[in-house]
């Protein structure tokens, strides 16, 4: 890893860990409503899957803020969107589970669980016979897994050889339910070794995260079907906001805290004389500057009007006949 | 009692009479459910009659049909009727015809819970009403619990009856507190007259029975009339008994559902009285129901997408000034 590299992945997890931070407390204010599923401790996945994968399609679940932002979705486009703003993303019909930006190739943002991988597939067929190498990158998590859904898309992935990266988050947790309850192993990569590459990989070291993608994605590229990762990781926070969290252990939450993702960084990068500290001091406030910014800008931007409530639904023929 | 409370003790006690009941989906057992509702059962009937599941509504209400075959009586809940679509298949196509494709030899009886309706910015995927899929298929029951007394009674009985019933929960009633008499024999399948009146029967299910009886305060006052409600609690069967009764005293109907209006379950209740009751009725029948659009998360389009007390209120006004009410 170069120091540029380092820093930009500092940054970039820097940024989501406010967003998430300052979005949790606009929740609290009732600025933000609904499901709010926090990143906290898993920005490694996000920054490094991301920073990796620059050019094909993503499809994500609804974990996605900083998803969408490392993917280069403006952090004050996503701020109003969890706002319910008319400048949000999605203009303010979608909220926190539902970012789409088609210009980034980044298709949501599904909160039905599982629900985007044949989704995922489809769109890695389309991209094989258009003879478009970049490929699909499909994030889910280990509770998706188990969905049948899942089990469908990595058969048909592996049959016909399609350019896609199966990206598991392995955080344990599906809500409440631990997936040991629910899975033969926890190990999930087992799952699919009999059909393509499987690795399990550290989730809470974004350049492993980085390596391991880049690596992915010259395998798909090269025509030679699908990949998948494992990564382990943690999310701090409860499931949603309204989780009291109590089915695991502080320990266990202690545990992944102590394997950061930024601070390990950030140490390791000292340690290793990459980057300097006045770097990170600068790299901190900048973040929660642009924070700042998203929030204020969410706060200014407008409120829909209810007769937008029909807009969106067709496009502009069909509109015009349905009504 | 609470809604969810009564729904607990429902399952509670049928599991304390038959140990051949057991309750199966997301998150039921050491967390709880998602709503709270099987709270305690995981700690007090262990891991083999409250099953927590993977993220699987295929396998769920499956295995459930499996189990019910073989002598179990089980309870599934789906975290959202949302996610019922997923198991779509093994209710309409294996739940409901079984019965009915065996000459009559198979028996399911299996409940399948499911909380739906608009509850607070949870947008498209996470807000839908699907009773009028569900109240489409023969060979299911449908029951639609609006308040603390009927959640126990009808889940209850729900649970013993030999026929596979959905029985839809609101997720903004569970923490909605309420009376429950427990020495009430309540028939599950009929409709309740909420409230008698003699000018307007508005007939209304689920959360929208709490909303209609605010409107109806207000209409009262402003109109100077008397507006009779009906919960409809069953919709499949639909007791047209009780709708027949009212309508024939108040000669006016309302159907307030908060499901999209095309095709939504108001519609069959709307064709039912159009055909059965037509020359009874004075006025044309007035439906109130949510906008046929997916459910947007800003609160302000999310409130235009449903109706409301106030929306309730205003649209019974001038329809009955239109109607000579
Ligand atoms: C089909 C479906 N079933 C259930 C749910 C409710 N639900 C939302 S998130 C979730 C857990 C998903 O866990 P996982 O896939 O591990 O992702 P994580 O939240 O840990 O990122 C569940 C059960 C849903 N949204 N969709
Ligand atoms: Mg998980």
């Amino acid at each position: 890893m170069n120091s540029a590299r380092v820093k930009e992945f500092y940054y970039l997890m820097k940024l989501g860990r406010e967003f998430e931070i300052r979005a949790k407390e606009e929740y609290m204010k009732g600025n933000i409503a609904g499901f709010l599923h926090l990143d906290i401790g898993q920005e490694a996945v996000s920054v490094g899957s991301m920073k990796a994968f620059m050019k094909g399609d993503v499809f994500t679940h609804y974990r996605e803020h900083v998803l969408a932002i490392a993917r280069g979705m403006d952090p004050k486009l996503v701020m109003a969107e969890l706002f319910g703003k008319r400048e949000g993303v999605s203009k303010g019909k979608g909220g926190s589970m539902h970012l789409f930006e088609p210009k980034l190739s980044f298709y949501g943002g599904d909160a039905i669980v599982g629900g985007h991988l044949p989704i995922a597939v489809g769109c890695a067929y389309a991209r094989k016979i258009q003879g478009e190498n970049a490929g699909v990158f499909a994030i889910f998590g280990d509770g998706a897994s188990n969905s049948g859904a899942f089990f469908e898309s990595i058969n048909i992935a592996a049959a016909w050889k399609l350019p896609i990266i199966f990206f598991l988050e392995n955080n344990y947790y599906a809500i409440g339910t631990h997936i040991s309850w629910v899975s033969p192993f926890v190990e999930l990569y087992n799952k699919v070794k009999n059909y393509m590459p499987a690795v399990r990989i550290n989730g809470m070291d974004v350049c492993e995260v980085y390596e391991e993608v880049m690596r992915a994605k010259n395998y798909i590229e090269n025509g030679l079907g699908p990949y998948f990762i494992e990564a382990e990781c943690y999310r701090y926070e409860g499931h949603s906001m309204s989780d009291s969290g109590q089915y695991r252990s502080k320990e266990e939450l202690e545990i992944f805290k102590s394997k950061d993702p930024i601070e390990n960084l950030r140490k390791k990068a000292l340690k290793d004389g990459l980057v300097e500290e006045s770097f990170f001091k600068e790299a901190d406030r900048k973040a929660q500057m642009e924070v700042e910014e998203a929030v204020q800008f969410a706060l200014r931007a407008s409120e829909p009007e209810i007769s937008e409530l029909y807009e969106d639904l067709f496009c502009k023929e069909c509109s015009n006949v349905v009504s | 009692m609470l809604y969810r409370e009564a729904l607990n003790k429902a399952i509670d006690e049928a599991m304390e009479i038959d140990k051949s009941v057991v309750i199966l989906g997301e998150d039921v057992g050491r967390y709880g459910g998602s709503y709270r509702v099987s709270e305690g059962l995981f700690a007090k009937y262990g891991k083999e009659r409250v099953i927590d599941t993977p993220i699987a509504e295929l396998s769920i209400v499956g295995n459930a049909i499996g189990m019910a075959i073989a002598g179990l009586r089980p309870v599934a809940e789906i975290m959202t009727v949302n996610f019922s679509l997923l198991a779509l298949d093994q209710i309409i196509n294996h739940a409901s015809k079984f019965r009915y494709m065996s000459g009559g030899k198979l028996a399911i009886p299996l409940t399948v819970r499911m909380p739906g309706g608009v509850s607070r910015q949870l947008a498209a995927q996470h807000s839908e009403s699907y009773e009028t899929i569900y109240a489409s298929i023969p060979g299911l029951i449908v029951f639609a619990a609006s308040n603390p007394n009927y959640a126990y009674h009808a889940l209850k009985k729900a649970i013993f009856l030999n026929d596979p019933v959905i029985f839809l929960e609101h997720e903004l009633l569970y923490n909605e507190e309420g009376e429950v008499d427990f020495n009430e024999d309540l028939d599950p399948f009929k409709a309740k007259v909420v409230k008698e009146g003699e000018d307007i029967t508005v007939i209304s299910y689920l959360k929208m029975v709490k909303d209609s009886l605010k409107a109806i305060e207000k209409i009262e006052k402003s109109l100077n009339i008397t507006c009779e409600l009906i919960d409809l609690n069953s919709l499949r069967p639909l007791d047209m008994q009780t709708i027949a009764n009212s309508i024939k005293k108040t000669k006016r109907a309302v159907i307030v559902e908060e499901d999209h209006k095309s095709g939504g379950y108001g519609a069959e209740v709307c064709a039912r009285i159009c055909e059965e009751l037509f020359y009874e009725l004075d006025a044309p029948v007035l439906r109130i129901a949510g906008e046929d659009v997916p459910i947007p998360y800003n609160r302000k389009l999310e409130l235009a997408s449903i109706p409301t007390p106030d929306k309730i209120t205003a649209k019974i006004i001038s329809w009955a000034k239109e109607n000579g009410v």
